[in-house]
């Protein structure tokens, strides 16, 4: 690999009995989750069962009422959610929200705003594309005008020029066609072998139970299954519900 | 008609010039627009104290007007930060209505401050520059000078946006505010650093202005109305569109004023105005 750069292991993060919800409505009812460093670990349920909600959380856009947060010796819940890129957490929302009115490149910029980070910025650009060639042929297009699958990976790129210890990923496989599922999902791996801990979301669950190491199922609000990804996989019920198998 | 009148094109020249000097006010105006989500009413009002600022300056305090200029800028930026301070931010969560009562109640505050400090006398700086004779075609020199400058700070801004982290993360908390936190990006800090840059702006509009009309507490009329129509016409918070409409501004008030007389040119670029917010709402140029 031309430009990997060697992640040093972070951290764990760690949720202990979060509850977290949007005014009078409640979304978690005591999640807690785990994720070592290295470990590549997956959050699975149905639509609207919280895993976006969740993520939100740890990454400061959502307060939890109740519950702790902590990634190594940091309680994350002290935290402004600006200043959580600098301590090694990246978020790709849900629907990758790039600024579509920016070239790629400006906006692997804006990824690399913090103080830390922009000492890092050619370094870093220069890997995201050795990981997404097709990024530096379009690094001056804007990026609204790229196909669903180019505008999740330079959501993905964006999000690696933090330099994160931890990557959160919502959903990136959603609206893509499967041929570009597989290369997003492949793509993961790829960052995940490099060393980087790795949490994501997905309601693709048998593509998703492939590239991590464990997961956990989510049902309104609660973790209603954990375990190894292969165990999952194997679950009878988890099959029937998620994998349409019998 | 003659095309090549020297009238008529000195006009078109004037229009130019014209449009240069109501450029930066609608790019400050568009900036702050675009990022803070509110418009400043008062707009026109900080120019107007930049004005006077430059007029005291060099006029009563005897300071060379490099130096008066050079003063003015950091002086309206300030007051830009304080605006936002004091009035725009303990609004931020308001409806858009408190936001323009509050900035437009600033207005009315700066003109009476102006209006106690200074009174309603006309002053004047006292300073021109000799017309230049280009062809057939004169031109003030005092105003080719602020066209320049505008040109320049217009140039300045547009690096600034383009090339430095700040200015890009300006242009992307324009479409996504909620995201911006994930990037490592402070909000409120983005906010505090384009009222301050959009405060500058003014200082600058005030240093061209203050060469070519007198001060005194009411002259924000005199380029504040344009200003508003000419960033609606360009989209509001679209900043190319606010600088190309104030080119075109320009030079619909020049020509008008060349067939007609000046305040008839002014009627005329209202009803252009008129007539471009209703076949395209959105603005010249919106896509
Ligand atoms: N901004 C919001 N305001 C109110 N309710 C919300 C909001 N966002 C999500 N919800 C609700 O919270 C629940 C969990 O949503 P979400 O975390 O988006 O689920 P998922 O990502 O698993 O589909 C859903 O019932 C959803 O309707
Ligand atoms: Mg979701």
């Amino acid at each position: 690999m031309s430009a990997a750069l060697q992640h040093a292991p972070g951290p764990s993060l760690e949720l202990t009995n979060i509850q977290a919800g949007y005014g009078d409505f409640q979304a978690l009812f005591g999640v807690s989750l785990r994720v070592e460093p290295g470990e590549a670990v997956g959050v699975v349920g149905p639509n609207g069962a919280g895993k976006t909600t969740l993520l939100r959380v740890i990454s400061g856009l959502l307060r939890p009422r109740a519950g702790t947060l902590r990634f190594g010796g940091q309680d994350l819940a002290q935290l402004p959610a600006h200043a959580l890129p600098a301590l090694g957490i990246a978020h790709v929302p849900e629907n990758r929200r790039l600024f579509p009115h920016l070239t790629v490149e400006e906006n692997l910029k804006v990824g690399a705003f913090s103080k830390a980070a922009r000492a890092h910025f050619e370094q870093r650009r220069d890997h995201v594309y050795a990981l997404f060639p097709r990024m530096q042929q379009r690094r001056h297009q804007l990026a609204g005008t790229m196909s669903g699958g180019e505008q999740q990976m330079c959501a993905i790129g964006r999000a690696l020029m933090s330099g994160p210890k931890i990557l959160l990923l919502d959903e990136p496989s959603a609206g893509l066609a499967p041929l570009v599922v597989q290369q997003v999902f492949a793509l993961v791996k790829r960052i995940r072998e490099e060393g980087l801990t790795v949490l994501i979301v997905e309601q693709n669950v048998a593509q998703v139970l492939r590239v991590v190491d464990r997961a956990y199922v989510l049902e309104t609000g609660r973790v209603a299954a954990e375990g190894r990804a292969a165990d999952l996989a194997a679950d009878s019920a988890i099959r029937r519900s998620y994998l349409g198998g019998h | 008609m003659d095309l090549l009148d020297p009238f008529f094109l000195e006009a078109l020249v004037n229009g130019i010039l014209l449009g240069g000097v109501f450029a930066l006010p609608a790019l400050g105006l568009n900036l702050v627009f675009g990022v803070v989500d509110v418009v400043w009413l008062c707009y026109a009002e900080l120019v107007m104290v930049g004005m006077y600022a430059v007029w005291f300056l060099y006029t009563q305090a005897g300071w060379p007007l490099w130096l008066a200029f050079a003063a003015c800028l950091p002086l309206v930026s300030l007051l830009g930060l304080l605006l936002h301070l004091l009035v725009v931010k303990p609004l931020l969560n308001q409806p858009p209505i408190n936001q323009v009562l509050a900035t437009g109640g600033v207005l009315f505050v700066l003109q009476g401050a102006a209006t106690l400090a200074f009174r309603t006398d006309f002053r004047s700086l006292g300073v021109d520059m000799p017309p230049m004779e280009v062809g057939e075609v004169f031109v003030s020199g005092t105003k080719l000078a602020a066209f320049c400058a505008a040109l320049l700070g217009a140039g300045v801004l547009w690096a600034f946006l383009k090339f430095t982290y700040v200015g890009v993360a300006i242009r992307a908390i324009a479409r996504d505010r909620e995201v911006m936190p994930l990037m490592g990006v402070d909000p409120q800090r983005i906010y505090l650093i384009a009222s301050a840059v959009g405060g500058a702006l003014a200082g600058l509009a005030a240093c061209l202005l203050v060469v070519q009309l007198d001060v005194h507490p009411f002259v924000g009329l005199s380029f504040g109305p344009i200003t508003f129509m000419i960033c609606v016409m360009g989209g509001l918070g679209n900043m190319l569109g606010g600088f190309l409409a104030a080119f075109l501004m320009g030079l619909i008030i020049s020509i008008g004023g060349f067939w007609g007389n000046t305040e008839y040119s002014y009627v005329i670029a209202f009803l252009f105005f008129i007539l471009t917010i209703f076949a395209r709402p959105r603005g010249l140029f919106a896509r």
